[in-house]
């Protein structure tokens, strides 16, 4: 568990959070603190993104045509920015879902650790 | 609750993000940011402990470098997409901020183009300024263009003539304002020095004679009291008033209202001030402006015993009038011709002799358009500001020329990454686009800075032209209008599409698939787009010969008039005018008077000798006649002057044969003259006119008498150094009859000049203080009127040298960069054993090559060209082969320097590692 989680850690930085972020998007679309909530609690506070690595991300991923955001205003709440995916970020979740499982697998056959 | 948002934008500060964008930003971090606070505080934080939270995650990474790292990035030069109509705007804009960072990085490039190209532009710009302030601009007035000249179409004139505009005479005028029908109004003006102190140092005000109706007719309101109007304008007006200019009010009354109704002395007569006119209006003579302006009426008074007011003879005033509505300048001339017969007729001078009658009465009045006023500066510079914006064109080209080629050495170097961009579906369209922003950018940034430039030459060459002290006037008015900005524009333009071209096209020219195959070892593949940047150089090479021969060609020209044989000593010689008008001395005694003066001016300490003269060469003030010899009216024009005994010593011009006028010669003894060379050969037909005689072809009326020839002198140039000499005869100043209360008296003194001046001052003052006295030398005189020659050689000569410098960085540049490009070649050829020394032989026979192309070229193009200079030359021709040799020599001196440097890299490389060499 430790080691995949530093392998995770190192990925992260590389750029793979993008990952993450997609596969949050998938179904259904969220506004960033509701993207960083998630992350945090589904990953048992392992995982952390603060507001300034956070929003680079999903602006660079609406860049590249992945995301779109929009403000949506709903009564008696402030306006929020909701991103949700675009049909190139699905293509794009399905090819680096496939990629990363690839690498797990690569990982764990290289190195013997295993979730199980 | 803290203010998330404030806190947002201040890390946002230096991101250089668009408004709207940042606003979206922050309110959508900001948010944010609540939320979590809340989150905090509802989990039992206290505020201070949640806003700490909030602060660390918000500092957690570099927000601000994250994202401008993505703005930047999207801003990527050239995307895939082509352009789209819709995206021109934003792709203009991200093409400018690309094209900023890529000159941000290379500040010493950047620094080398925006320099070169603001010395160019500013250059073409500041001659363009002089251009449009003598040429194009039009009068400062109310509807300029309805403006004409009314002159006679043929300018030979006979009589006196005084002033720069002296067109017509005051009858003539007053015939002309009643007799005329196309003009709605019509106005007289001329010119003249006012002295307004009252005895010792001249201190002269520009003055400018005008009609009654100068004024109201250009539309004129004053900014202060009244302006003249047609009623006060009557003979025997006396002395009503002054009108003075906003510079004069400026510097002579303070610019204090109470200067109404003070008075201004003009040569000795008080006049009041009657108002004063806009900063904007300098009169209608573009060159020079005017401090005074007083009716032609109230001439009389100023000049009471010499005035020329009634004289038909007296050339003087220039005529302006505002056409009619509905008249053309076509029917004004019509009608001004069907009434001259008339005119002329009316006013014929009673003492013209035969022919200058015949020619008076055919004379024909014309209306000339005057939208842009008179000048006599734009006669003079018109055609040198044309040939020094010519020659400023080309030094731009040269830069241009320059950049040209640093920018292809940059765009080479990103050539692959162009390659595979285009491979990768870019449109070239959209590359080349993004090629021409960094050059539109850096010619944006040589306009602008060329524009200082600009207003420090041109200021600097008004300066110049205006001379030292008061001597000249000239008055150019410099402004930055629509007209020069739309130069510099215009230039800027077009250096952008010539530097940016070559680089542009040779870029996306290239095959893709080829480039990328390239290696950096590539021998041949770059050949083609490497003989451009040879050819640039040729260009470069053969526009600094033109320069350079131009330069040569103006400095000769002026070296020439400098030291040509003039037949007078330059140096060591003073001349103070006097005016002794104010002594009001009886007209019997002032040739004694005079006398005295020069007697009293030998005593001197420090004067080797002194004489009187009307004659000072080149001092612009003569008069000519025809002379009668053997009964025969001769057809050449005799300059003539009185002079005093001493003269010729003090001159320095050698009497030849004869004897100097002396005591003996009086008003009661028999006339005598002494004639030069010329006159005696062209005149007499011999050379040796001792004991000849002859007559003076006056005016009817005037006594004739017969002079005797008693003296020869040697030639010298009394009218213009560049003329050739012409035949001249002296009088004894005794036997003047008609003198004059003012004069020159010249003196040479071995020493130098200034201890002279006050030695001088003492001793008229000790005479009479209100003898009115100015000085000036004799060199500076010279100097003076020789301002166009030394205006055309010193800028000349500066662009000669700019461009050669020029030159010789693209020379060097091309020259190392084909040392670069082919290290791999020479190691291969080192390596096979060829001798360093023939490396460096390769290299400047390279260089040679180029040069000898470009010289050829430029050899060519002097021939083709020259001749637009030869009337601005003196004692040169425009291809003279000197010249032309010396420039060649000069350029070739010049290129083997600058290909010196890389070939000796080439002749040292070491075989292994050039081979090594990537």
């Amino acid at each position: 568990m430790a080691t995949t989680q530093a392998i995770l850690d190192r990925e992260l930085k590389k750029g793979s959070a993008e990952l993450l972020i997609l596969s949050l998007l998938e179904g259904r679309a969220r506004h960033g603190y509701e993207i960083s909530q998630l992350i945090e609690m589904r990953s048992d506070g392992v995982l952390k993104f603060n507001v300034a690595s956070l929003y680079p991300l999903l602006y660079r991923l609406e860049k590249r045509g992945w995301v779109e955001g929009q403000w949506v205003e709903k009564t008696g709440e402030r306006r929020r920015r909701y991103y949700k995916l675009t049909p190139a970020g699905k293509a794009m979740l399905k090819e680096q879902r496939r990629t990363w499982a690839d690498f797990v697998t690569a990982m764990q056959r290289i190195t013997g650790v295993s979730h199980a | 609750m803290p203010d998330f948002q404030q806190m947002v934008r201040e890390r946002l500060r230096d991101c250089g993000l668009a408004p709207t964008r940042e606003w979206e930003i922050v309110d959508e971090l900001a948010q944010h940011l609540r939320d979590r606070y809340e989150s905090q505080l509802s989990s039992g934080m206290n505020e201070e402990e949640a806003g700490r939270a909030v602060v660390a995650e918000l500092d957690g990474r570099d927000l601000a470098g994250e994202l401008r790292e993505l703005e930047e990035r999207s801003r990527d030069p050239v995307g895939l997409e082509s352009g789209e109509v819709g995206r021109f705007w934003p792709d203009l804009w991200q093409d400018l901020r690309y094209a900023a960072r890529t000159l941000r990085l290379d500040p010493g490039f950047t620094r080398v183009c925006v320099l070169s190209l603001a010395l160019g532009i500013g250059a073409n710009t500041a001659i363009f300024q002089l251009i449009d302030a003598v040429r194009m601009r039009t009068l400062p007035v109310k509807h300029p263009e309805e403006l004409a000249l009314i002159r006679p179409t043929n300018f030979q004139t006979t009589g006196r003539k005084s002033g720069r505009y002296g067109y017509v005479t005051n009858p003539m005028w007053e015939q002309i304002r009643a007799r005329q029908e196309g003009f709605s109004g019509v106005f007289a003006f001329g010119d003249q020095d006012f002295n307004l102190a009252t005895g010792g140092q001249v201190r002269n005000a520009q003055g400018l004679w005008v009609s009654g109706e100068f004024f109201d007719v250009l539309g004129i309101q004053p900014v202060l009291g009244r302006v003249f109007h047609a009623s006060e304008d009557h003979a025997g007006c006396g002395a009503p008033g002054a009108v003075i200019s906003y510079g004069f009010w400026q510097s002579e009354f303070g610019g204090e209202a109470s200067a109404i109704g003070k008075t201004v002395a003009l040569e000795g007569h008080p006049f009041p001030v009657l108002g004063v006119t806009p900063a904007s209006f300098h009169g209608a003579d573009v060159g020079h402006s005017f401090d005074v302006a007083v009716l032609i009426c109230s001439e009389p008074v100023i000049a009471a015993e010499n005035s020329i007011y009634a004289w038909r003879h007296a050339w003087w005033l220039a005529v302006m009038g505002r056409l009619e509505p509905g008249w053309t300048l076509e029917k004004a001339s019509a009608q001004l011709e069907t009434i001259s017969g008339g005119i002329m007729q009316e006013t014929l001078p009673p003492v013209y002799q035969a022919e200058a009658r015949t020619a008076y009465l055919g004379k024909k009045l014309n209306a000339f358009p005057a939208s842009t006023g008179v000048s006599n500066l734009r006669r003079e510079y018109e055609s040198p500001l044309w040939l020094l914006l010519a020659i400023t064109g080309l030094v731009l080209l040269i830069a241009c020329a320059n950049l040209a080629n640093l920018m292809l050495a940059r765009a080479m170097a990103r050539e692959r990454e162009i390659a595979v961009r285009i491979a990768l579906g870019a449109a070239r369209g959209r590359i080349v686009r993004q090629l021409f922003t960094e050059s539109l950018l850096v010619a944006l940034l040589g306009a602008t800075l060329g524009i200082v430039v600009a207003r420090t030459l041109s200021s600097f060459l008004v300066r110049y032209l205006s001379g030292e002290g008061d001597v000249r006037h000239i008055f150019v008015g410099l402004v930055m209008d629509w007209r020069v900005l739309g130069f510099t524009a215009g230039l800027a333009v077009v250096t952008c599409l010539l530097v940016g071209l070559a680089p542009a096209i040779t870029i996306t020219g290239a095959a893709p698939a080829r480039v990328m195959s390239l290696a950096g070892r590539g021998l041949t593949a770059t050949r083609e787009r490497f003989s451009l940047r040879r050819g640039l150089v040729v260009a470069q090479v053969a526009l600094s010969l033109v320069l350079v021969v131009s330069a040569l060609l103006f400095g000769g020209s002026l070296r020439k008039i400098l030291t040509l044989d003039a037949g007078f000593q330059r140096d060591g010689v003073l001349v103070m005018d006097i005016d002794f008008t104010r002594l009001e001395i009886p007209k019997q005694q002032w040739n004694q008077f005079r006398e005295n003066i020069v007697e009293r001016v030998r005593a001197l300490p420090g004067v080797e000798s002194a004489a009187e003269s009307e004659e000072v060469p080149l001092g612009g003030s003569y008069w000519n006649d025809q002379v009668v010899v053997n009964g025969e009216v001769n057809k050449l024009w005799v300059d003539m002057g009185n002079i005093t005994p001493g003269y010729f010593k003090t001159i320095g011009t050698p009497l030849l044969a004869g004897r100097d006028f002396n005591q003996r010669d009086t008003s009661t003894s028999p006339k005598v003259a002494i004639v030069n060379q010329e006159f005696a050969r062209k005149i007499l037909r011999t050379e040796n006119p001792i004991g000849r005689t002859f007559k003076i072809n006056v005016y009817r009326g005037q006594p004739q008498h017969e002079y005797e020839i008693v003296g020869v002198m040697g030639n010298a140039k009394y009218d213009d150094l560049r003329k050739q000499f012409e035949p001249v005869a002296f009088y004894p100043q005794m036997q003047d009859d008609r003198p004059d209360e003012n004069g020159e008296i010249i003196v040479r003194s071995s020493g130098t000049l200034e201890p002279i001046v006050g030695e001088l001052r003492r001793a008229m003052a000790e005479v009479n203080p209100a003898i009115a006295i100015d000085f000036h030398s004799l060199s500076q005189q010279i100097k003076d009127g020789l301002l166009r020659e030394r205006l055309l050689a010193m800028l000349s000569g500066l662009f000669g040298l700019l461009a050669a410098v020029l030159a010789t960085v693209g020379l060097y540049g091309v020259m190392a960069y084909m040392v670069a490009r082919r290290t791999n070649e020479i190691g291969i050829r080192m390596a096979l054993g060829a001798a360093p020394r023939r490396m460096l032989a390769m290299v400047l026979g390279e260089a040679g090559q180029l040069l000898g192309v470009g010289i050829t070229v430029g050899v060519v193009a002097v021939l083709a060209v020259g001749r637009w200079a030869a009337s601005l030359l003196f004692g040169l021709k425009p291809y003279d082969p000197a010249v032309l040799m010396i420039a060649c020599l000069g350029l070739a001196v010049v290129a083997v320097v600058a290909s010196t440097v890389p070939a000796r890299r080439a002749a040292k490389l070491q075989p292994m590692v050039a081979l090594r060499h990537e």
